[in-house]
């Protein structure tokens, strides 16, 4: 078990001029000995680069990474002793269960009781006691992943178990019992865990930090509350929450605030820092009205959604479309209709240049 | 079945009749020809007798046709004991990607462009003791080499000639194999801390089965029917030491027209082809199975 130090960037090209040039723009950032966390962003923005920088299947371009204080950069994943679970299951097939979950001990040269007895417990862990003597390729897609995950749980003193969207070729129902087990997992075992997915539902409710990355960049670090109601980048509002948050240009006006193209009134509880261009506000904080109040703006009504457990309800202020989410109890508009919305108030984050101003 | 709901169309039969009329044309009735022959003693097109099974009897009693059988087990185990090694190494050896792959391919299947007949020539020059770069060559260094006066050297020239002439297919399907193994599998060989040994034992060499299967089979095939290259360069000789069994049937049917005994001889050379290939089939099916499970 180690803390991970980061202070690297990473291009696949030579020479690297512009951000365009890197896949991983030049970060810092530390993974706590024991966390839990994730990297969560689209596809290709570079979430696996980190992970395979860490994990030293990949040297960055530049930088350092450093294992407790170590600095590790030029060592093999071996000697790092890391663990890395893929996204499709990697099994060797000519060996049964037992021996597969063994592999990595084996190549260490532990002795074989110890492997036996090592093997039993991650077996049982993962529900694959009964299997240790079945041949590992006549297994399911689910059954091999989770010897996967057996394979990187396997080293007791492993610095460090990472994770590539290991549930992508698991079915729904399963998904779920994995990561829970995944979960209880680091809560027996303590281990350093870092889980990269795309999947923000995944990411929240595995992590105790999440790291929100998109084109190359480390946007935001935070547990899944602080990326709900402080999003430091729009581009996190806009990623995390179905659906994101809204964004409406402001500007100061001497008649109070230009929101889009109506100036509107700031109410007093709320204080707009003095260079934002950009306010962001989530869809459950958004508060819709029938006639118009003290600090609102008109809207009309495009889209009505019921989701079931609540209705999306799609505005457009002045074209920018904003949306609410209401509960089914409440008052609902009609297509068309025009609507106030208070845009103003506690939860409300203000941006400049994509970032949040505080 | 339930006869009663499908509706019954004998004419489908008709659909399959030209591919019967083309396989009848092309491998039946030229192999019932050679069964003809084998149970009757021919003189003309009038005059026939039905011999049964003893041209059969009289092939299987041969003391000749044994020892050809023995050379040309032994001769197909060696190729095979060469070349299936050889030729993984060989392509664990050549580059994946970029130009030196592509480079590297069109090398290697060189050997595999040329006519038997011209392997047997050029391996013939080759070895001549008084103009050839490998005979001369040997005979300088002082080795009394030579493929046409000792059976010994005969034997391993025609092997080494096999060698270099098929190895590049092994290597070129092995190598195919190779290609085919995802990356996930190499790197998660180097989290789990697999040397190189055991990333051939565990990965490599199981992914690539099938396609060793299918080398081993076509090679054993092959060279378990191999006439030209040997014929070319030492003629069977010296003595009978390269003469394996296609060349001892030729001499047979051709040589001394003893029509009813080659005919005999080409069923069972036939048949043991056939078998041989089942086995091996089958073998190689179980091999990766109880691997699997121990």
């Amino acid at each position: 078990m180690a803390e991970i130090k980061l202070d690297l960037a990473h291009a696949y090209k030579p020479n690297p001029q512009r951000d365009e040039d890197y896949a991983l723009l030049p970060l810092e950032m530390t993974f706590r000995d024991g966390g839990a966390y994730a990297l969560l962003g689209p596809s290709g923005c570079g979430k696996t680069t980190m992970l395979n920088i860490i994990s030293g299947l990949l040297q960055p371009s530049q930088g350092t990474v450093c294992f407790d204080g170590q600095d590790v950069t030029a060592r093999s994943p071996q000697q790092r002793n890391i663990a890395q679970v893929f996204q499709f299951p990697v099994i060797y097939d000519t060996m049964t269960v037992a021996q597969n979950l063994g592999f990595p001990l084996k190549n260490r040269k532990v002795p074989k009781e110890q492997i036996a007895k090592r093997v039993g417990e991650i077996a049982e862990m993962l529900e694959m006691s009964h299997q240790l003597d079945m041949r590992a390729a006549g297994l399911s897609a689910d059954q091999k992943q989770k010897i996967s995950l057996g394979r990187g749980l396997v080293r007791p003193d492993v610095s460090a178990v990472l994770f590539d969207e290991p549930l992508t070729v698991i079915d729904p129902h399963l998904k779920w019992q994995l990561r829970r087990k995944l979960k209880q997992i680091h809560h027996e075992l303590k281990l350093t865990l870092i889980y990269v997915t795309h999947d923000q539902v995944e990411a929240l409710t595995f992590a105790d930090e999440v790291v929100v990355m998109t084109r190359g960049r480390a946007v935001q670090v935070g547990t899944a509350e602080d990326l709900f109601e402080r999003p430091a980048h729009t581009f996190v509002g806009h990623f995390i929450g179905s659906p994101g948050m809204s964004f409406l240009p402001i500007q100061a006006s001497a008649s109070g605030m230009k929101i889009a193209d109506q100036v509107v009134t700031v109410p007093q509880q709320v204080s707009v820092p003095a260079q934002a261009t950009t306010l962001g506000i989530r869809p459950e904080y958004l508060r819709i009205f029938p006639n118009d109040q003290a600090g609102c703006l008109a809207a009309t009504v495009q889209l009505i959604q019921d989701v079931g457990t609540y209705i999306l309800v799609t505005c457009a202020v002045d074209q920018t479309p904003v949306r609410v989410r209401l509960s089914p109890q409440s008052w609902r508009p009609d297509m068309g209709e025009n609507v106030y919305l208070q845009v103003l108030d506690a939860h409300t984050c203000f941006y400049c240049e994509e970032e949040l101003v505080v | 079945m339930n006869n009663t709901d499908k509706p019954s169309n004998q004419k489908a039969w008709l659909l399959v009749l030209p591919v019967l009329i083309c396989v009848a044309f092309s491998a039946i009735l030229p192999l019932m020809t050679v069964v003809n022959y084998s149970v009757q003693d021919i003189f003309s097109p009038t005059r026939r007798i039905f011999v049964g099974t003893e041209w059969f009897t009289m092939v299987m009693r041969d003391s000749e046709l044994h020892a050809a059988l023995a050379r040309q087990v032994t001769f197909s185990l060696s190729v095979l004991a060469v070349q299936i090694p050889l030729g993984v190494a060989l392509a664990l050896c050549m580059p994946a990607s970029g130009w030196k792959a592509s480079a590297t391919l069109v090398l290697v299947a060189l050997s595999l462009l040329i006519p038997w007949n011209v392997v047997g020539t050029i391996w013939q020059i080759f070895g001549r003791t008084d103009i050839g770069l490998l005979g001369h060559t040997l005979q300088q260094l002082g080795f009394d080499y030579s493929y046409t006066g000792n059976p010994t050297h005969a034997w391993v020239t025609v092997l080494i000639m096999d060698v270099w002439h098929w190895t590049p297919l092994v290597a070129l399907l092995a190598y195919a194999g190779l290609r085919s193994i995802p990356d996930a599998y190499y790197q998660a060989a180097r989290i789990d801390g697999a040397s190189k040994w055991a990333v051939f034992r565990y990965i490599q060499l199981p992914k690539m089965r099938g396609v060793l299967m299918i080398a081993v089979l076509l090679r054993f095939m092959d060279s378990f029917m191999i006439y030209t290259e040997p014929f070319v360069l030492t003629g069977g000789g010296p003595g009978t030491s390269t003469t394996f069994l296609s060349q001892y049937l030729t001499q047979k049917a051709v040589g001394q027209f003893d029509l009813g005994p080659a005919a005999a001889f080409s069923i069972i050379y036939f048949l043991i082809i056939l078998l041989f290939c089942f086995v091996l089939y089958n073998w190689m099916q179980n091999v990766g199975k109880s691997q699997q499970q121990g």
